[in-house]
């Protein structure tokens, strides 16, 4: 299932790439897609793994970039 | 601007202020002024003006090293600053953060303003849809609008979903979708678009299609995924930047450890290492070429041009044939009455009269069949008298209505046997067509219906195609602006129409009567011609030509919108039906890839110069700096260069 956030205040696009990496090695995700010109972080979440792979995303992307917020779309 | 970027900007000022003062104390002691202690002032307000602007990338460069990312700009740039405090240059290290910010916060703002002229542009988003249930206007979200439901649209408001109008006319601009300022009449019975703006009337609409796929839906789909598709360029320097950072970060290191021991002048290697690391961000390049795309796919959006991704953009800059289908792309692709022809010559009024009544003949006739030949001839009628055939045809004995396969229809009008068709059909009959009349029709395209009574010839009805008023602008673009070397025009039609088209519009090749089979041969043999890296572009109007559109370098889909299938097969979707366009795509594809090439080759020329300099000794770590957020400047402001390209 493919799920959009919008990162807000994304900062570089070096950052953007950082981001994309590491959040593909989550637990339950397939697959990302950050584009750092849209901020749009697209994931390709496992079934059934929605709920969770949101909450660990959200958790990774703020430790990697603080001034981030992310938001769901 | 966001408020985090308001703040980040309010501190580098504060930052840039405090550092000038320390400056000003250094300037003034150069000039002979004796300040006490100055050197501790100067230190103490460089020192300052690096907390403000630099704390924040110290936080992150420190969190950065707990989870093993040394090679992230905050890091190197904390090192870069950090050290030359400790080899003493503390202006250089102040500078180094307060440099940094500065092109932070320019950047930051350059991408976010690019991003809103972007969404603005794109801002067609129906929010709400009022739909009649019960007898009630409801607002609803578009979304939970149902097929057959029925909606109302006021003046001023977008359209929220794809419908077909049942009462009501009025004015719609399609600006936004198609970048056609002339706005469109509805009436009863038209389709209107979702996403277009409803000017002047109120109308009732029943909706033909659900939101997520109306059309609206599938632009916005279209244009914000189009930037996951990234040209050469951008992964190339994607990739660049990889080893980049790497390779300045281990020369530095090795500047700053062989050179001090062999010459044992720690000092001067370890600021030239320091200095490197200055220019190790490949921010400038990994924004500015990505920007240039985003406003090139924004520059062609805006022009109702939707390019499906950079790497299209790209490919488009390359172009160097284009194949168009005739009709529907360079012909309206609907038949129109375009003359009536006489049998001889008589006086004005007369003529006029004469014409009215071959025209009326033929319509009363030409009502029984629905062949687009007769369609044409019954419309064409119906908007000269301005009532419908039928209306027309009340105290008209019509009897004996035949048609001849192939050849057009016979009945008797009033008791006069009354023929419309073609030659064949006169032929038949035994009527000879006037010379003069042959002669005039030598040289013309289109299909001819003759019209006799009994035996006597009164004159014929020319029935074409026509070509859209900017095809022949379209095509002398592509030669002159967009510098397309061959242009071919592919069509099932016959010969010699296909030839005066042709001539008419300037094109040289053309291939006539191509089953749709054929067409995707003659572009295999034609993408054989194109240089290696030159591209074919194919154009057509969506409809039957999925095959072809899919095997050309490039695909064009004409008019595309409503229509589904061109929006799938083809690369590009020119908005509303100008072939004119194709060469503005091209226009821009190529300036946007002109702007992305200068970028890099300048980004990459700058750093790899100023490395070289450093080493050598020649500049120092204030050249660094300044060329540092200098390029990242120039580079994004020619990259916004791109969003206003026409």
């Amino acid at each position: 299932m493919k799920k959009t956030y919008i990162l807000e205040d994304l900062c570089c696009p070096n950052c953007a790439a950082k981001v994309e990496k590491e959040v593909a090695k989550l637990e339950g995700v397939n697959g990302a897609k950050l584009t750092f010109l849209t901020q749009k972080l697209v994931l390709d979440v496992a079934d059934g793994m929605e709920e969770a792979v949101e909450k660990a995303a959200i958790a990774l992307i703020t430790k990697l970039e603080p001034d981030v917020t992310v938001v769901a779309k | 601007m966001s408020k985090k970027l308001k703040k980040r900007i309010r501190k580098t000022e504060i930052a840039a202020v405090v550092f000038l003062l320390g400056l000003l104390i250094k300037g003034l002691e150069k000039l002979g002024m004796q300040i006490p202690y100055s050197d501790y002032i100067a230190f103490g307000f460089f020192f300052a003006s690096y907390l403000i602007s630099g704390i924040d990338v110290i936080k992150s460069a420190v969190l950065n090293i707990g989870h093993g990312q040394l090679f992230d700009e905050t890091f190197l740039m904390a090192v870069a600053s950090i050290g030359a405090f400790f080899v003493g240059s503390f202006s250089e290290a102040a500078a180094v953060m307060l440099f940094y910010q500065v092109g932070e916060c320019f950047q930051s703002y350059a991408v976010g303003k690019s991003r809103k002229s972007i969404t603005d542009l794109m801002n067609i988003r129906p929010d709400v849809a009022f739909v009649i249930r019960d007898g009630e206007t409801v607002e609803v979200d578009p979304e939970e609008v149902a097929l057959g439901e029925t909606i109302t649209i006021k003046p001023g408001e977008r359209i929220p979903l794809d419908a077909v109008v049942l009462e009501g006319t009025s004015l719609i601009d399609t600006m936004a979708l198609t970048g056609e300022p002339v706005p469109r009449r509805v009436e009863p019975g038209d389709e209107i678009i979702s996403g277009c703006v409803n000017q002047n009337g109120v109308l009732t609409a029943k909706v033909t299609k659900n939101f997520a796929e109306s059309t609206v839906t599938k632009i916005l789909d279209l244009v914000e995924n189009s930037n996951e598709r990234k040209a050469p360029v951008e992964s190339f320097l994607t990739k660049f930047s990889k080893i980049y950072t790497p390779f300045v970060v281990f020369t530095a290191l090795f500047i700053a450890i062989v050179p001090s021991i062999v010459t044992g002048d720690v000092a001067k290697w370890v600021y030239t290492a320091l200095s490197l690391l200055v220019i190790s961000c490949p921010c400038a390049f990994l924004v500015s070429v990505p920007l240039t795309f985003f406003g090139g796919l924004g520059a062609t959006s805006r022009a109702g041009i939707l390019v499906k991704g950079g790497n299209y953009l790209d490919a488009l800059g390359r172009s160097e044939i284009v194949v168009m289908d005739k009709t529907g792309t360079l012909t309206k692709g609907s038949f129109s009455v375009q003359e009536v022809i006489l049998a001889s010559e008589e006086t004005a009024a007369n003529e006029a009269a004469q014409k009215a009544q071959i025209l009326r003949k033929a319509a009363l006739l030409e009502q029984y069949s629905n062949h687009p030949i007769a369609v044409s001839i019954v419309t064409a009628f119906e908007a000269e008298v301005g009532q419908s055939v039928k209306a027309a045809s009340e105290g008209t004995s019509i009897e004996a209505v035949q048609e001849v396969a192939g050849k057009g229809i016979t009945a008797v009008l009033d008791g006069q046997k009354v023929y419309a068709g073609n030659a064949g059909l006169m032929s038949l009959q035994g009527i000879q067509i006037p010379a003069t009349v042959q002669e005039g029709l030598k040289g013309q395209i289109g299909s001819f219906v003759h019209v006799a009574v009994e035996s006597t010839y009164l004159g014929c009805i020319r029935i074409a195609d026509e070509i859209k008023d900017d095809a022949k602008e379209a095509v002398k673009g592509l030669y002159d602006e967009a510098g397309i070397r061959k242009i071919v025009m592919l069509t099932g039609d016959q010969k010699d129409n296909a030839e005066i088209i042709a001539r008419e519009l300037g094109i040289k090749d053309y291939q006539a009567e191509l089953l749709p089979g054929d067409k995707v041969d003659r572009v295999e043999a034609l993408l054989q011609e194109t240089s290696k890296k030159g591209n074919l572009i194919f154009v057509g109007d969506g409809i039957n030509d999925a095959p072809v559109l899919a095997r050309a370098d490039i695909g064009f889909a004409m008019g595309g919108i409503g229509s589904d299938a061109a929006i799938e097969a083809a690369d590009v979707v020119i908005m509303d039906d100008k072939p004119s366009k194709i060469a503005q795509a091209i226009r821009i594809a190529r300036k946007t890839v002109a702007i992305a090439n200068q970028n890099s080759i300048f980004a990459i020329g700058v750093k790899l110069a100023i490395m070289v300099l450093t080493i050598l000794g020649i500049t120092s770590m204030w050249a660094a700096i300044l060329a540092d957020v200098g390029v990242m400047v120039l580079c994004v402001l020619n990259a916004m260069r791109a969003l206003k390209l026409k």
